[in-house]
């Protein structure tokens, strides 16, 4: 029986980490129902960015208040973390503070992990303020209703809860108190138990030891359906996210097959396919319609994002109160592939057609048509995300696959097709301004 | 004012400096051929070899890659890229910001590589070489708020030529709340000048005016033939035509000339 909490520790651990796992490979499998995209390219760049802009949080902090409380909550999340590790051998072997007998050195790190939690909680309840009294506009928006709300104060609680669990477990260790070395805030906090027995305040201790990692293990596994993945995520995506200047659309090279074919005068239209054709030959689909014709960094990116609304609050369009919200097709892609990923589930692993599609059941026409590709919202966000990017691919399905871009625009087209100009001048006319 | 075509270069045998890359917008709308002709008044003061491609320039594309229609855009990259690259052409000059994205960016992938400059760097560039002086005085002392176009500014990064030039002017720069980096658009990129903006409370442009007028400027400035139409629509909407002169740097350059 001495054994049972070694045990029970054991299991808690490898289903909270099994649990953990599998989701993970769900992630990376509905992820990858995304298309093939080159990006071996740039690697020192890539990796220059993932360090500046997630390891070095170099985006969030252009936002100053924001950023530096993410910055105390990043560093103690890191930082505190190293405790797990103890906690993880103390559980499975029964020790007690293992790391303690390394000397003063445990006291200096608990002692910054003690601080680093207190900087946390304020950081955390600063943020919920925001979030809940100041009420920010950014985190009001319409698609911030329901889960999406929801979500970001389970959060904030968990952290809350957490970090109240670290101190209390620290403040109620008779032994560590009594060391007197790294206990900088919980010295604090311990007189509050002096009036319990001794074995009331051992319970309080283990209780507070069990649930702050079991709210680990727990905290872990909820991060597959909340949009606190970013803290994962974030590292991969600024790693794969675009290294070109924000202006350059890349060429779609299915046209550029075609549109060489149309220029080629010794091309012959009716000719049959060249010998070893392949399926791979004949043209895809122009454009996304839905998410599995996003390439799969886009995908990527719609699990990374953690709805902070930077981009949404910088829209022009938004701003102006257009239904479109950067922010929501990031959410929307998301879903919808959630939504593609549980289909694949319940179908013995393949897609059953549902009826349905990212364009029209999630994001409409009218939020497409309000971008004005203006690239705030790709500049704004501090892992990388380029909404534009899926907004523009959409648009290329709407144009090229459906027609359906609004008269104005297709008046547009025709008179750069016909006269090459946006407007129906002649193109003999292109020069007459000389002599105005 | 000097203005040679290519195929008037081609005649002669000889091979222009840059080719200034007028536009849609700059060839036929009436604001923006403005533009054109004081760009090139600066070209010609000094003395620098440019053509134009005159008729056989066509739109680069951009509002229609933006608007969805790949084919065309690249039907027209292709097309002005084989008259580009017949004509040798090495150095290219926009005073358009949509040009200039996608001449530089989106053109070489299809065949088309060029030195890529917007006129606001071609002129910095040419004071630093000592090829071209400031001598007009006028503007000293204006109040000036510069608006980033975003295919300048956030897409290309280029956000100090134009200031720089203002500086050489001697005016009161004066910076709107959102400038650089987190500019606000004025509403016409990714083909928005070509249609109706979607229902909302507001329309872009007000609201850029707006952080414009709250600099209480005697100028706005700007670089592009898009956001001066939109910006010039604004200041009109807020009924401030009078006191409030939307131009572009090269105007500011030209001017009182």
């Amino acid at each position: 029986m001495a054994y049972l909490p070694n045990i029970l520790f054991a299991i808690a651990l490898v289903i909270g980490i099994g649990y953990f796992v599998k989701n993970v490979r769900k992630l990376i499998r509905n992820i990858k129902l995304g298309k093939d995209i080159d990006v071996s390219d740039n690697k020192p760049q890539r990796l220059k960015n993932m360090i500046n802009i997630a390891l070095g949080q170099s985006k969030m902090v252009r936002r100053p208040i924001a950023g530096i409380l993410h910055v105390i909550v990043y560093v103690g999340f890191i930082i505190i973390n190293i405790e797990v590790l103890e906690i993880i051998i103390d559980g499975l072997f029964g020790t007690h503070r293992v790391f303690s007998s390394i000397g003063s050195l445990y006291g200096v790190l608990i002692g910054s992990f003690e601080i680093l939690a207190v900087l946390v909680l304020i950081s955390v309840i600063v943020f919920w303020i925001r979030r809940n009294v100041i009420k920010l506009k950014r985190f009001w928006n319409s698609e911030m209703t329901s889960w999406p709300k929801n979500d970001a104060n389970y959060i904030l609680y968990f952290e809350m809860v957490l970090m109240t669990l670290f101190l209390v477990m620290n403040a109620t260790d008779v032994s560590f108190q009594e060391m007197n070395s790294g206990n900088v805030i919980s010295q604090y906090i311990a007189p509050w138990f002096s009036g319990m027995s001794e074995n009331s305040v051992h319970i309080i201790e283990r209780t507070a030891w069990w649930l702050h990692i079991l709210g680990i293990l727990v905290f872990l596994n909820y991060l597959y359906f909340s949009k606190h993945l970013h803290i994962l995520l974030a590292f991969p995506n600024t790693y794969y996210a675009s290294v070109k200047p924000k202006g350059q659309m890349d060429n779609l090279e299915s046209v550029t097959k075609e549109v060489m074919l149309m220029m080629d005068p010794n091309a012959d239209p009716f000719a049959a396919p060249e010998e070893g054709a392949t399926d791979d030959d004949v043209p895809e689909k122009f454009g996304a319609s839905d998410v599995t014709d996003l390439s799969w960094t886009q995908l990527l990116s719609a699990y990374t994002c953690t709805e902070c609304g930077r981009c949404t609050s910088s829209c022009p369009a938004n701003l102006t109160g257009k239904k479109l919200s950067p922010r929501k097709i990031m959410m929307d892609t998301r879903d919808r592939l959630e939504e593609v990923g549980k289909n694949i589930d319940a179908n013995k692993g393949e897609f059953k057609d549902d009826g349905k599609q990212l364009l029209g059941d999630y994001i409409t026409k009218e939020e497409l048509w309000a971008c004005t590709t203006c690239n705030a919202c790709v500049e704004e966000c501090p892992v990388s995300i380029s909404p534009l990017s899926i907004i523009m691919d959409m648009r290329r399905y709407l144009v090229m696959e459906q027609s359906a871009a609004p008269t104005e625009l297709n008046n547009m087209m025709t008179n750069i097709e016909n006269n090459g100009a946006p407007w129906p001048y002649n193109q003999m006319d292109r020069l007459n301004w000389k002599d105005e | 004012m000097t203005v040679k075509t290519m195929a008037e270069f081609m005649a002669e045998g000889k091979q222009p400096e840059i080719l200034f890359w007028v536009g849609s917008a700059g060839s036929y709308d009436d604001r923006a051929k403005k533009i054109t002709k004081a760009f090139v008044k600066l070209l010609n003061e000094a003395n620098i070899d440019f053509a134009v491609l005159g008729t056989e320039e066509s739109c680069t594309g951009d509002a229609a890659k933006r608007a969805g229609n790949e084919f065309l855009f690249q039907m027209q990259a292709v097309t002005n890229i084989e008259v580009l690259n017949a004509y040798e052409i090495k150095k290219i000059v926009t005073a358009c910001p949509h040009s200039f994205n996608t001449l530089k960016n989106e053109y070489p992938s299809l065949g088309g590589n060029y030195e890529v400059l917007h006129h606001t760097q071609y002129l910095q560039q040419l004071i630093k070489e000592g090829r071209f002086k400031i001598t007009n005085n006028s503007f000293k002392g204006k109040r000036i708020t510069f608006h980033d176009p975003c295919y300048l500014g956030r897409a290309n990064e280029v956000f100090e030529a134009p200031r720089e030039l203002l500086k050489e002017l001697g005016v009161n720069l004066v910076e709107m709340r959102r400038s650089k980096r987190t500019a606000l658009c004025c509403g016409a990129g990714g083909a928005q000048m070509f249609k109706e903006p979607e229902k909302g409370d507001k329309d872009v442009n007000v609201l850029r005016t707006e952080d414009a007028l709250q600099t209480n400027p005697d100028i706005i400035a700007t670089g592009c033939p898009y956001c001066n139409t939109m910006m010039t629509d604004g200041v009109k909407f807020k009924e401030k035509e009078a006191d409030i002169e939307v131009l572009d740097v090269a105007e500011l350059l030209a001017n009182g000339k």
